[in-house]
């Protein structure tokens, strides 16, 4: 059933919310880390000597907070508190939100990931569907080895020899950052161009290392489709050989490395906020980073949250179009 | 049957000797047609070796802060030159190597141990365990891991010491060990031989230790090199983010400084260079191991050439 099945995905994606955001409420509490007493207290031992008043201080804070309610009350708060986004506020840029911030960010994060995993996966997996063919382009086979050797790198370590060689080296690329001191980003052409040209070096270091992941991948699929019925029929039918090799091969293994996609994301997630570190690149990546370096505790929980929440939701639109695809799966109950 | 006869009537240690040295030559013949698994072998041997003559020749105390001028690059006395702080590097090195690779291969090997355990049972006992266990795991799966490893370290006090950072990397490294060999347990539960066990009376844990588990073995080995190769992963991952313990001296730490200092930047080549090439020859070393462990578990996948 096509509803049920969009029902349990649907499921799934809350639990994933309510896991997240009930860890994120949990975990603090366990380890004993109060992020306002400790906040507190830094800033007393830097101010030298103003210990007094540090008690009504903390009293008025949890109050504020909610603190001092019962642990039961503060959880559904807290659960309403993030089904509206409310992550409180950031402790290192105090009067502002910490939502605010981070949907200032988002958009670097959302356009460079977004683009640079689906140009790693197209080219990837035309790469792997040509290398199955006798007929390759030499060239290709050659490229294979070091492809494949730049994926068992990581995104970010790439990155930070790509900063050396085209960046400092032979001065072609900015070194970090989103866009031009003085520069206010914006949809102007010249800005965006400045801003594409800033993000030439991180995409290349997200694509050149998953490119190879999806090249395996494909080539994996294509082969193990080699000889199954349906490709000898539709030779001996007569078909040309790249209708075969486009409607028929391609088409088939597409499927799983869809799914591989979809399974894919978090990991590359996890390489692009390392990736933004390293070139200091205007997205949730460094934000994060900062808010660790500050301990701003509010704002990692909220960007760690939203990352997952994105990341779930690209997972649900991938798994809610594979059947639309696949019209072999019905989805029934087994 | 023959030869199983004959070996009977012969010494034992005869035999044995002459297996032994039958599986010399054949793993030696195996090696040359799986070209990947030598190269990884040797590039983790490489490794050894570097770390084995580095605590044996290197003065190790010279790892701490302030034990050297600060930034001095390479030259005779000191090879790797000094960081921003006066570590000798090459004495970091040789203590961060093993030590990154005791957490990666400490967090792999809980993983894949818990992993290979819920497997069995989820495809062993079926029922409500397997749909749980499919559950966490499927979801497991789609979060981002970094983000849930992020959120373990911060509500740790000061940063992650080694054994912490073994516990919280190994929190989610069994997610992908689990759904792996389950997938494989479920062909193998199907296949004659489990049949007939089962028919012949013999408990199931017996079957799953005796029959199930020895043809598991390639496929357990392979998940472990990938669980150690995401472990260390991860556990650099946390460390560049300043999750680590900054008085550590890993792989990750080092990288840490290294970005903390923007010393691509500022042309201290020599600080930044050896971290990257030890990292890339154990990253490069263990995806060859796993593609060689691959094919040595899924003949089906030996190249049609």
């Amino acid at each position: 059933m096509r509803a049920e099945y969009l029902f349990k995905r649907l499921g799934m994606f809350v639990l994933i919310l309510w896991l997240a955001s009930t860890v994120n409420f949990i975990l603090p509490r366990l380890g004993g880390q109060d992020p306002i007493r400790a906040q507190l207290g830094a800033q007393a031992a830097m101010g030298g000597n103003s210990q007094v008043g540090m008690k009504e201080m903390i009293a008025e804070y949890d109050k504020r907070f909610g603190l001092d309610k019962p642990l039961i009350e503060q959880y559904l708060t807290y659960l309403n508190d993030t089904l509206h986004l409310e992550f409180n506020f950031s402790m290192s840029a105090y009067p502002t939100k910490v939502i605010d911030i981070i949907w200032r960010s988002l958009p670097w994060t959302i356009v460079l990931l977004g683009v640079t995993t689906l140009l790693a996966w197209l080219l990837g997996t035309i790469l792997g569907a040509l290398l199955t063919q006798p007929n390759a382009p030499r060239i290709l086979r050659f490229i294979l080895a070091p492809i494949l050797t730049l994926s068992a790198i990581p995104f970010f370590l790439l990155g930070l020899l790509l900063i050396y060689l085209l960046g400092f080296q032979l001065k072609w690329f900015p070194l970090s950052g989103g866009f031009d001191q003085g520069i206010v980003p914006g949809l102007d052409p010249k800005v965006i161009a400045n801003m594409a040209y800033h993000s030439i070096l991180p995409a290349l270091s997200i694509i050149l290392a998953s490119i190879g992941f999806w090249t395996l991948g494909m080539r994996g699929v294509m082969v193990s489709t080699q000889g199954e019925d349906y490709l000898l029929f539709a030779e001996a039918k007569g078909l040309r050989k790249t209708t075969v090799f486009s409607r028929y091969a391609i088409r088939n293994a597409l499927l799983p490395q869809l799914t591989a996609l979809a399974l894919a994301l978090g990991n590359i997630v996890s390489g692009a906020v390392l990736v933004e570190v390293v070139f200091q690149y205007p997205g949730v990546g460094s934000l994060l980073y900062q808010s660790i370096r500050a301990s701003d505790f509010y704002m990692i929980q909220g960007v760690v949250f939203i990352i997952i929440v994105a990341i779930g939701l690209a997972t649900l639109v991938l798994d809610l179009i594979y059947p639309l695809l696949d019209p072999r799966i019905s989805y029934a109950r087994k | 049957m023959a030869t199983v006869a004959q070996e009977q009537v012969l010494p034992g240690w005869e035999t044995r000797a002459s297996r032994l040295g039958g599986m010399a030559s054949g793993t030696w013949h195996y090696m040359r047609r799986n070209p990947e698994l030598l190269v990884g072998l040797g590039l983790f041997l490489a490794l050894l070796a570097f770390v084995l003559v580095g605590h044996l020749t290197v003065d190790l105390d010279k790892a701490r802060p302030l034990s050297n001028r600060a930034l001095l690059p390479p030259s005779p006395a000191l090879p790797f030159g000094t960081d921003k702080q006066g570590r000798n590097l090459l004495a970091v090195m040789v203590i961060g190597t093993p030590q990154t690779l005791q957490i990666g291969i400490l967090a792999g090997i809980i993983g894949v141990t818990i992993g290979t355990v819920l497997a069995l049972i989820s495809a062993f006992y079926g029922g409500p365990a397997d749909a749980l266990i499919r559950g966490i795991v499927d979801i497991g799966l789609t979060i981002p891991g970094l983000m849930v490893l992020i959120t373990l370290a911060m509500n740790v006090k000061g940063g992650l010491s080694i054994p912490q950072m073994v516990l919280v990397v190994a929190a989610l490294a069994w997610l992908f060990p689990a759904r792996v060999i389950r997938a494989q347990v479920l062909t193998l539960r199907e296949r004659a031989f489990v049949d007939i066990a089962r028919l012949s009376g013999m408990p199931r844990p017996a079957i799953i230790i005796r029959e199930v588990m020895p043809n598991l073995m390639p496929y357990i080995v392979a998940s472990l090199v990938g669980a150690i190769s995401a472990a260390v992963l991860a556990s650099i991952g946390l460390e560049v983010l300043g999750l680590g313990s900054f008085d550590s001296l890993t792989i990750g730490m080092t990288l840490y400084w290294v970005i903390y200092y923007a010393a691509i930047i500022n042309s201290w080549w020599w600080w930044w260079l050896p971290p990257i090439i030890i990292i890339i020859i154990l990253f490069t070393g263990l995806f060859m191991l796993a593609v060689g462990l691959d094919e040595l578990a899924n003949p089906r996948l030996r190249r049609r050439a």
